[in-house]
């Protein structure tokens, strides 16, 4: 596929809302390349204060399960919640953990 | 009463002028910018120029109301942004030339976003603290603006054969006007002399080397200087502003002291 005459890519955005959180999906935009990719995150997911900082990464690099395979992938976690770790008792000191 | 709203006259005073000059370039470029809502060639720019719109609002507003205050006749910043006749405006002539195409539009952005930069750089330490504070926000704001418009002139003039020529086109037309950001008076001297901000003259020299530093990177040039003078800042502006005016107003003088 010749990329110069197509729409520009398609670009996910990623804001972190104040330091010290991660940074969270927030949605898509198209861009020419990455430095006008983080130009138009900013404009378009910032405008009201929600960010920090942005991360953008192109959509076709990321790898996302087959949603065919949920049930094999997910169902099997659902009776198994020893997995949780409150089966144990925490000596006082811990405190929340 | 009245069926349309008169308008207003406001003070010669030189501090109340040079504060006009500002907010009143930014009033009409947030103008200009705006037209281009629901216009821009793909929607994650259309609210970019969208935001440096309101940008430009929100330093008009802040400068308006402080020009007010100064003028001493009880003008708010809508009275001051509504109410006045095309040659009370104070803004330079650059800024409310038609928008044009889209490389006309960010390259005029980027003339004059670097002007703002380092206007608001040196009115920081204005001895007008209001005036000071609104140049530490805005200065932020300025910076934006400089980067995203030299980013799209240097796209346009590295793009392809039609953006390049678009955007020589823009530098040939739009180059000449300038001139007038520089060229100082005696509104400068008093602004200088009273320590309310630099005459605009002297920041020719950084705005050039900026204006240059980009160019250069889009593999273009700043145009010689030409004896042409608009004259926006005195008050005779070009045709297009009474047009600009009639949209810009009609609101406010169809409906006196509408509100949202």
């Amino acid at each position: 596929m010749s990329e110069s005459r197509q729409e520009w890519p398609l670009w996910e955005v990623f804001v972190r809302s104040k330091s010290g959180l991660d940074h969270k999906h927030c949605g898509s935009l198209h861009a020419p390349d990455a430095k006008m990719a983080i130009q138009m995150a900013r404009d378009v997911y910032t405008r009201r204060q929600e960010g920090t900082s942005v991360w953008v990464v192109r959509s076709e690099h990321i790898v996302a399960s087959d949603p065919g395979d949920k049930d094999m992938y997910f169902d099997p976690a659902e009776d198994k919640v020893y997995r949780h770790p409150t089966f144990y008792a925490l000596p006082k000191a811990v405190d929340h953990m | 009463m009245a069926a349309v709203q008169g308008s207003i006259q406001v003070s010669a005073a030189p501090n109340v002028q040079y504060l006009l000059r500002i907010g009143d370039s930014a009033l009409i470029l947030a103008q200009r910018t705006c037209e281009w809502a629901g216009h821009a060639p793909v929607l994650e720019e259309d609210i970019a120029l969208a935001n440096m719109a309101l940008d430009l609002l929100g330093q008009a507003r802040a400068l308006l109301t402080r020009a007010g205050q100064l003028e001493g006749s009880g003008y708010d910043e809508d009275q001051l942004a509504f109410l006045r006749e095309a040659r009370d405006y104070r803004n330079v002539t650059l800024v409310e030339l038609p928008r044009g195409d889209f490389a006309m539009t960010q390259l005029r952005n980027v003339v004059m976003a670097t002007f703002f930069k380092l206007l608001w750089q040196r009115l920081a330490t204005s001895s007008d603290s209001e005036l000071a504070a609104i140049a530490g926000k805005a200065v932020k704001e300025a910076r934006y603006h400089q980067q995203h418009a030299a980013d799209w002139v240097i796209r346009l003039a590295g793009g392809t054969d039609e953006s390049r020529k678009r955007t020589e086109c823009a530098l040939a037309e739009l180059w000449r006007y300038t001139a007038e950001l520089f060229a100082s008076d005696a509104v400068d001297n008093y602004a200088a002399e009273a320590q309310l901000g630099p005459r605009w003259g002297e920041l020719r020299e950084p705005w050039l080397h900026e204006m240059t530093q980009i160019l250069d990177e889009a593999g273009l040039q700043p145009h010689a200087d030409t004896p042409f003078l608009s004259t926006g800042k005195n008050g005779a502006h070009s045709e297009h502003m009474g047009l600009l005016l009639a949209e810009m107003q009609h609101l406010q003088r169809a409906y006196p002291g509408g509100v949202w």
